[in-house]
């Protein structure tokens, strides 16, 4: 081994040996620094002749290059251990749950609403709503119910103390009157109008309070009229939504005959599922039926050219239904621990 | 209405079992609410006689009897009923019978061998009587199957009726329908008139013929009133929910839940000259059957006699004139009342009867001769006596007319969506004794006197419907006109609103749209709000004008449930008595958006430190759910909010709502806990939107410029903001608010507002001198407006 070769052979040592930065550098002086060991060997390089100091010079630049080589590798490796201590110290514990504000969400029923009415609206029903004050006329009297009527004693209603032809609504069926007026005063000089197809989600009022009644609930009025609207058609869409409400074929649904004065023929929707807990019970949900001809007749359309169905359901009943909830009240008590299971 | 299987099936009787029966009442409209077994499932039970009983000679309060069960010879059996006594008929289980919930074995009580038990009413799932054995008829054969001999393999039917069909409010009306929808033969009962014995009668006057058109009345003399009923009539009646009282009473209950005819039977003894059907004299007062005295209004029908009110027209009778066990001459009545003489008349008094059940939906003005033929006859089987003629008063004019119909088949078919032939129809019409008469193309349909729901084509249409059945309609996809709906973009969606809101950490809740009166009061400075009549409760008496108050309830509720982090929002309508209110005149009834934010303003983590949400939290909120539309805010006073923490909220110059901080006193008053703060805004103003429009931007490099102004600290900051951008140059683009400072440096009752001035120009680039003239020209308005000085 020539001289060059144990300085390389030393460099590398003295490099691996070097802790840190600083001490690198010590190292490094000693060997390419102004006194270092390859600027001595430089240094006897004017003693030789020409020839000699060529090949002379080539095998100290290229122990140079070795040495220099060595130090980048090991400052380089001396980086790496210092990022990595740092690295390690800097670790998070990931486990931990994220930071910042939280989340809100819909009242339960609001979730049946919304789809109710996403589902509607994708066979081009729109939404219309109604006052919950409600006159006795358009509550009963133009839905085919006058005074006396014993179907009046079907409702429980509220009044209003001192005055006699207001009440809060016992159903959102006023409003289909209102939406028909609306329709002719808009559309009523075409020859042909266009098809009302519309509905009405809202509050309503009875007087009725326990597990399965609430004095304040929701319901879901539909209603669509035009020159070829049948009984068949009513049966199909209440078929179609309950289906992809319940996002399921495996649900029975049974249309028979009840009553209601503003419909005729009229009928109550019952579901049964063929699964799960409520397995082959029939549970009531909707009342529908053909629009009756004294009804139209007050929302201002002729009864022979047009003819229409109806419906009102409970999305309270259907939240319910969906998400397994027993007791009506809990709607509308506002426990959080209640509410937010729907986020 | 409810009945016994067993009776309706003495007048038709389908070969099919009860559950199918129900299914095919519930699929014809009659709706089965619900199905219960007579008796409880047991075997082997038969008529045993007690022939003796002896004490047990080790137990006080047992017997040992010798039973007579129709066997070889008598049974020992140990019993410890009270009533248990030699000569009593009892139902005995036999050795080996099986009873609701165990079997008979032969056993020993006490060391006596028993061969058997006997039974208590309970112990046969018969009622809940459980005081001793249940006692047989005297006449009970010995021996006999207890379960026929009682008639317990029977099934009660509870069936809800819609207004419309009066005509099934009666056994023989249900039948009827049964007989149709099965095409079985139907049994009516006898009604052969009963020949007069005697020439005793009354004059009847039909004073009010609008009212009461036709009127039967007949005397029955030396009837016995204590003649005890048959079991087979109790039986029928307990079953239908009617508890038998006496053989008068009972008869005339009997007669109308058979045949439909409300009764009524006088004291004859009690009744003075004739009988009138007219209408109430102001100021006539009557003592009712239920020992309630009513004054009459006028506009009541009533039945009288010469002297007095003798009852209230197909409502209920007088007490005076009722029978009683001491009666011996009895008027009999059946008439026929209006639907309208006395509908709403039994709510108007705060009561009703299974007699204005009936006449208000329409009783079959036909079935008053009929029905009194019935009672007649069974009163003379049962209480014996002497037969007075029927005395029939009647006003044909006034007597409901049964016009025909028309039917356009064509019609029924486009209406229902069916291809039902009008063979067909007719043969379904004829079913329910619908007269059809044929013409051209269309039906002539005239409907029989007891249905009153038959009076215009789709009436008709509604029966085809029901008799061909609803299943057999099909419910094909429906087909519609196609046109795409409105999607305006100058105004959001509520739903997408209320997405935002849920977003920014606020629960959806739903809260009573009526609240407590003194909620209405200190919360919302309302003393004239609007009542309910007739509140469910008196905390929930007054519709609410704004939502903070379910708001704060919902707050106390979760307070009260250990949950104190409350941040919720509502939408909903709200109630206020406006002249200028729309749809309905007088009442503005416009839907709210409120949100209440109570403890801090993030939930309860590590790393971020714990602040309760206060004024400019929600207002932030409030502005985000807002924006693009800016909001301004006006210092205002709000009966339920701090007056130094409450601001109106202006949207496009309008006042849209409020926001602010619950006043402390109603914090303390109601337990709220640290004051929560609260905003209410008109969903209208907050769903407008307006199509963007688009601005040049500058390509040029921008000057900020930095400014802090010191004031009063009574200054509103953005009144200050407001007179900077109505002073500024054209070249100020924007001026932001970035630092409040109050503290060292600053005077006490002073507050430095720093603010950053940005200036841009389109074309140019701003020279030096243009931007300081800029910067001093706000300054000096600053100055000038709100004696402002630079902070140095």
């Amino acid at each position: 081994m020539n001289e060059l070769d144990t300085l390389v052979t030393q460099a590398r040592t003295d490099f691996e040996n070097a802790a840190d930065a600083t001490q690198l550098d010590v190292a490094k002086s000693r060997y390419l620094g102004k006194g270092g060991a390859i600027t001595q060997q430089m240094k006897t390089l004017g003693q030789l002749g020409p020839d000699e100091r060529r090949a002379a010079g080539a095998r100290i630049n290229a122990a140079k290059d070795q040495i220099e080589t060595a130090l980048e590798a090991r400052r380089e490796a001396i980086r790496d251990a210092a990022l990595a201590i740092q690295l390690s110290a800097e670790a998070l514990d990931v486990t931990l749950p994220g930071r910042g504000m939280g989340k809100g969400g819909l009242h339960p029923v609001s979730r049946t609403l919304e789809r109710i009415e996403a589902l509607f609206r994708s066979i081009g029903f729109e939404v219309a709503d109604g006052p919950e004050i409600e006159t006795d006329f358009l509550n009963f009297t133009a839905l085919n119910t006058p005074e006396n009527h014993p179907a009046r004693s079907m409702h429980d209603t509220f009044y209003l103390e001192g005055v006699d032809d207001v009440l809060l609504r016992t159903h959102t069926s006023p409003v289909q009157v209102r939406t028909m007026r609306e329709h002719v005063a808009q559309y009523g000089d075409r020859e042909h109008m266009p098809e009302i197809r519309v509905i009405i989600p809202g509050r309503v009022y009875r007087v009725d309070s326990d597990a399965t009644h609430s004095p304040m609930f929701h319901q879901v009025e539909g209603l669509w009229v035009g020159e070829d609207i049948s009984f068949a058609d009513l049966k199909g869409v209440i078929a179609d939504f309950l289906r992809k409400f319940f996002e399921t074929d495996d649900l029975q649904v049974r249309f028979r005959p009840s009553f209601f004065p503003f419909t005729e023929p009229s009928a109550e929707i019952d579901v049964a599922f063929m699964h799960g807990e409520m397995k082959g019970r029939w549970l009531e949900i909707a009342g529908c039926g053909m629009v009756h001809p004294n009804v139209l007749r007050h929302g201002g359309i002729d009864p022979e050219r047009y003819t229409g169905f109806a419906f009102g359901m409970g999305p309270d009943r259907l939240t319910m239904l969906r998400y397994g909830i027993n007791d009506l009240r809990l709607f509308f008590e506002g426990d959080l621990r209640f509410l937010g299971q729907f986020r | 209405m409810q009945f016994s299987e067993q009776w309706l099936r003495h007048f038709v009787d389908p070969k099919i079992d009860s559950e199918a029966l129900g299914q095919l009442m519930t699929m014809a409209g009659l709706e089965v609410e619900e199905m219960n077994a007579v008796g409880g499932v047991f075997t082997s039970v038969v008529v045993g006689k007690i022939l003796s009983t002896e004490k047990h000679p080790d137990a006080d309060r047992l017997k040992v009897c010798q039973v007579d069960a129709g066997q070889d010879a008598p049974l020992q059996i140990v019993c410890g009923a009270p009533n248990a006594e030699a000569g009593m008929k009892v139902p005995c289980a036999v050795v080996g019978a099986s009873l609701p919930g165990f079997e008979i074995k032969q056993a020993k009580l006490r060391g006596v061998a028993s061969h058997g038990m006997l039974c208590s009413a309970r112990e046969l799932g018969i009622s809940d009587e459980h005081g001793g054995l249940y006692a047989l008829p005297d006449d009970a054969p010995v021996g006999a199957d207890v379960r026929q001999l009682l008639g317990l393999d029977d099934t009660v039917y509870v069936i809800k009726l819609t207004p419309n069909r009066a005509d099934c409010l009666s056994l023989v009306g249900v039948a009827r329908e049964v007989a149709a929808l099965t095409d079985m033969p139907l049994t009516v009962p006898p009604s052969a008139p009963v020949e007069p014995t005697i020439d005793d009668r009354r004059v009847i006057a039909l004073d009010a013929p609008e009212s009461c058109p036709r009127f039967c009345g007949r005397i029955l003399q030396g009837v016995d009133a204590r003649a005890s009923t048959p079991e087979w009539m109790v039986r029928r009646l307990e079953r239908s929910g009617i508890r038998a009282i006496s053989a008068l009473v009972d008869i005339t209950n009997y007669v109308m839940l058979e045949l439909g005819q409300p009764l009524h039977a006088y004291d004859n003894d009690h009744l003075e000259g004739a009988i009138h059907a007219r209408m109430a004299q102001p100021g006539e007062k009557l003592l009712l059957l239920n020992e309630q005295v009513i004054e009459l209004a006028a506009g009541t029908l009533v039945i009288a006699d010469d002297a007095r009110v003798l009852g209230m027209a197909g409502i209920m009778g007088g007490e005076e004139s009722g029978i009683s066990l001491d009666t011996r001459n009895v008027f009999l009545e059946a008439a026929y009342f209006t639907p309208d003489a006395v509908a709403g008349r039994a709510r108007e008094y705060g009561f009703g009867s299974d007699a204005s059940h009936r006449f208000e939906r329409g009783v079959d003005f036909a079935l008053s001769p009929v029905a009194i033929e019935r009672a007649t006859a069974l009163i003379l089987e049962i209480c014996g006596g002497q037969v007075g003629p029927v005395v029939q008063a009647e006003s044909l004019a006034h007597l409901p007319a049964r016009r025909p119909v028309t039917l356009r088949p064509a019609r029924a078919r486009k209406v229902l969506g069916i291809d039902l032939s009008d063979d067909d129809m007719a043969s379904l019409l004829s079913r329910v004794h619908l007269d059809v008469v044929r013409e051209s193309e269309n039906f002539r349909v005239t409907p029989p006197s007891y249905r009153f729901d038959i009076e215009i084509e789709v009436d008709l249409v509604e029966e085809l419907a029901r008799l061909h059945g609803y299943d057999n309609i099909p419910a094909p996809a429906p087909q519609g006109h196609l046109a795409m709906l409105d999607r305006p973009e100058s105004r959001r969606d509520l739903w997408q609103v209320k997405r935002m809101v849920a977003d920014r950490d606020y629960q959806e809740v739903v809260t009573y749209s009526f609240i407590e009166e003194a909620w209405e009061r200190d919360l919302c400075g309302n003393t004239q709000p609007i009542r309910l009549a007739n509140p469910i409760a008196s905390q929930m008496n007054v519709m609410r004008s704004s939502l903070l108050p379910g708001l704060l309830g919902v707050l106390l509720t979760n307070r009260k449930r250990q949950n104190p982090r409350v941040r919720v929002f509502e939408t909903g309508r709200c109630f206020r008595v406006d002249d200028a209110g729309t749809p309905v005149a007088g009442y503005d009834q416009s839907v709210r958006l409120g949100l209440l934010a109570a403890a801090g303003t993030a939930p309860e983590q590590w790393g971020v430190a714990h602040r309760n949400a206060d004024f400019y939290d929600l207002k932030g909120d409030l502005e985000a759910l807002f924006a693009p539309q800016t909001l301004s805010f006006e210092a205002a006073e709000h009966p339920a909010l701090h007056p130094g923490r409450s601001a109106k909220v202006l949207a496009a110059g309008k006042v849209v709502g409020y926001i602010g901080e619950i006043h402390p006193k109603w914090a303390q008053k109601y337990e709220l806990g640290n004051a929560p703060v609260v905003c209410e805004v008109d969903v209208d103003a907050l769903l407008q939107a307006s199509l963007p429009v688009y601005t040049a931007i500058s390509r040029l490099p921008a000057v900020v410029r930095d400014m802090a102004l010191v004031v009063a600290s009574t200054v509103p900051a953005m009144a200050l903001m407001a007179a900077l951008k109505q002073a500024a140059p054209a070249i100020v683009r924007d001026i932001q608010l970035f630092d409040v400072y109050q503290g060292k440096g600053v005077d006490p009752d002073k507050k430095s507002l720093a603010f950053r001035v940005l200036m841009q120009d389109t074309q140019r680039t701003l020279e030096d001198a243009e931007v300081d003239a800029a910067v001093s020209a706000l300054v000096q308005c600053a100055q000038a407006q709100f004696n402002a000085a630079l902070r140095g």
